[in-house]
């Protein structure tokens, strides 16, 4: 929308709106709603998702590789946070190792994500379309049984029962689990996670925009429309891939360090394929290679099942008088609906590129000559 | 060497199983090159109407031998899973046929959680039962044990896909899906009516699936609204192992991925010293593949497809 906006001061005062808007939404949720706290939460979880989503944009809409293992990236940066900020290994670990400070700790996820990430690439690197998508699929359950079945012979996950009592982050000396009394407000947990996943957002978003328009973005669109072209017109098809693959997996684990520190509890449980499922449809659903759509994307998929949630019931109520239905299966066949109708309507994504909706129309052209 | 013999045994009722869904896939890709995620539930709806079918049967006393109210399950069940691959395609699938590669990735994801939630809300959150019907004779053969119902599992999967191989080498309309596979515009130049032929694709697919799914049912004595997902999973690995798009591959890769999972789980606690046990039955299936599509890109059976992305 803003793009829209020619007029630069115009646009700088929409961005200004914007910055606010986003900056207050926290108190705005907590000081209106009588379930206040939850939607932060799930605003939170939002920010989460926009970070994973952003990491497998550069995987899937920067380089096409269809990757529909992305959340075992997530994972891994999850327990490995999980695993030094718990008591549940404290024991045997070395003491060096126990509760690395912020940055060490951030760094550590995103690089040992990237690794896996790596190690995903290189044996994958000779497939394309819907052969890599069912073995990355494939990468993802496996990641997903070891940490279900981990917790022998020597117990490192926990198995199903997953690891709790994990740190809060500390950052230069202030703990994100505590309340943080600022200017006569009281940041509470869930408003500090919301401003620290903010940051990293931007970060993310930063990196993306930077990328796009880098020698590395353009030699991962060459890769995307044509490989053969791409490689003859001497781009090192192997190493790019593996750094797209190496860049998206380290998002994900960086997302996934936080979202174990948020969350205090990691469990298997989050990381099942419908996971993976739902990032890579909100890559879709909003347009992917695209930032914004992207983001928005994430917002939809995210948001709009916790929105079904507090509607549903409510409407049972007024119209029938009692439950009929689960709203949780309501909700969800909702979600799968809008899913079909959305892509029905704009297969091209809902806030497409200019770049990708000219090529989309220019197929379509094509079709009708 | 008993258990060696009866997890084969195992392993083929269950590879017969995967193969016959494994088909449904690898015919819909071979046509449309399109994974249809919705298939698993397909499978899981066939089994879901069959023992609805069979208990309504039994509520109302109807004093029938086993296998004659099973007949009457599949009479329902096929029909009702026929006309949900037609709907599936026709609504998700076909309007999207020109639109980029992902966007009918991502119908099918929808139709499948919609599948997935209306079964719940039909039929629950519990495990279904499958009714007592048929009779369990135990076969035993060089030490290991075979039911009937497991030798008919594999009797009946092996005649369907006889009678699939017919009809897609040696009849007209098995022509014109080959064809279509092979060449759509040409097909289609040639007076072959490529839409009805992919409805076809997925009916027969639909057909194969339901049929499936009561096998998976009758086996485990039970089905579950999320059943559909993973059993869809494994056949999905199966076709991709074989080499999607080749019915050959789709029965190869079903009947050694049954296999491979019922030894690996057999003997994997013996192997690793009981540090590893059966509870990694589910890793077999994408180990398997990985390090086949390492070496074979395209899979066991499948010819090398041309650099389309």
């Amino acid at each position: 929308m803003l793009q829209k906006l020619e007029n630069p001061r115009a646009r700088l005062i929409g961005m200004a709106v914007l910055t606010i808007v986003i900056l207050i939404l926290p108190f705005v949720l907590t000081g209106n709603f009588e379930s206040g706290k939850s939607w932060i939460r799930t605003i939170d979880f939002a920010l989460l998702y926009i970070m994973l989503a952003l990491g497998l944009n550069i995987v899937v809409g920067y380089a096409g590789l269809l990757d529909l293992g992305y959340i075992a990236f997530y994972a891994v940066g999850a327990y490995l946070y999980a695993i030094l900020n718990s008591p549940h290994l404290a024991a045997v670990l070395p003491a060096w190792l126990i509760s690395p400070s912020f940055p060490v700790m951030i760094l550590m996820a995103g690089l040992v994500a990237g690794l896996f990430g790596v190690l995903l690439g290189s044996p994958t690197l000779k497939l394309r379309g819907d052969y890599l998508a069912i073995v990355t699929l494939g990468f993802g359950e496996i990641i997903r049984i070891f940490m279900n079945n981990l917790d022998r012979p020597i117990n490192i996950t926990n198995g199903p029962q997953g690891i709790n009592n994990i740190q809060s982050i500390h950052v230069a000396g202030y703990n994100f689990g505590r309340p943080i009394e600022f200017l006569g407000l009281s940041f509470e947990k869930v408003h500090l996670y919301y401003y620290l996943i903010l940051a990293f957002c931007l970060l993310i978003m930063f990196i993306s925009m930077r990328l796009q328009n880098s020698r590395i973005g353009r030699a991962w669109v060459a890769i995307r429309e044509d490989e053969i072209a791409a490689n003859a017109m001497g781009i090192n098809t192997r190493n790019i891939k593996l750094l797209a693959f190496a860049m998206g997996a380290s998002f994900g684990g960086v997302s996934g360090a936080l979202f174990a520190s948020f969350q205090g509890f990691v469990s298997p449980e989050s990381f099942i394929l419908m996971e993976s499922i739902m990032v890579l449809c909100m890559v879709v659903l909003g347009g992917m290679g695209h930032i914004p759509g992207v983001i928005l994307g994430a917002i939809i998929v995210s948001i709009t099942p916790e929105i079904l949630r507090d509607v549903i019931n409510p409407l049972q109520h007024a119209l029938v008088g009692r439950k009929v239905v689960d709203p949780e299966n309501l909700r969800m066949l909702i979600f799968g609906l809008a899913m079909i109708v959305i892509m029905l309507l704009r297969p091209e994504g809902l806030w497409p590129s200019k770049r990708r909706k000219a090529e989309f129309h220019e197929k379509d052209e094509e079709a009708k000559a | 060497m008993d258990i060696f013999l009866q997890q084969i045994f195992n392993g083929l009722v269950v590879g017969s199983i995967y193969a016959l869904i494994a088909l449904g896939y690898t015919m819909v890709y071979g046509i449309m090159q399109l994974i249809n995620f919705a298939h698993g539930e397909i499978v899981m709806i066939g089994a879901m109407v069959t023992i609805t079918c069979i208990n309504i049967l039994i509520g109302h006393n109807v004093a029938l031998p086993g296998p004659m109210l099973l007949l009457i399950g599949f009479m329902m069940a096929v029909p009702v899973s026929i006309l949900l691959g037609y709907a599936i395609e026709k609504i998700a699938y076909r309007p999207l046929r020109k639109a980029p590669r992902l966007a009918p990735l991502i119908t099918a994801i929808g139709v499948s959680i919609v599948l997935q939630q209306a079964a719940m809300l039909i039929w629950g959150r519990n495990y279904r039962p499958f009714p007592p019907i048929l009779p369990s004779t135990v076969h035993e053969i060089g030490g290991a044990t075979i039911t009937s119902l497991q030798i008919a599992i594999i009797g009946l999967a092996l005649a369907l896909m006889a009678g699939l191989f017919f009809l897609i080498e040696r009849t007209k309309l098995g022509r014109a899906m080959r064809a279509t596979a092979q060449n759509p515009e040409a097909a289609g130049l040639m007076g072959v009516n490529i839409n009805s032929i992919i409805s076809m694709v997925f009916m027969i697919g639909s057909a194969l699936g339901a049929v499936a799914g009561v096998m998976v049912a009758a086996n485990y004595d039970q089905a579950h609204a999320y059943m559909g997902f993973l059993i869809g999973l494994k056949a999905f690995t199966a076709a991709v192992l074989g080499g999607i798009g080749n019915l050959g591959g789709a029965v190869l890769g079903g009947l050694l991925l049954g296999l491979i999972e019922s030894l690996g789980s057999g003997y994997l606690g013996d192997l690793t010293g009981g540090a590893f046990g059966s509870n990694y039955k589910d890793i077999f299936a994408f180990i398997v593949l990985i390090i086949v599509l390492v070496f074979r890109p395209s899979g066991l059976l499948g010819e090398r497809v041309a650099d389309r992305a």
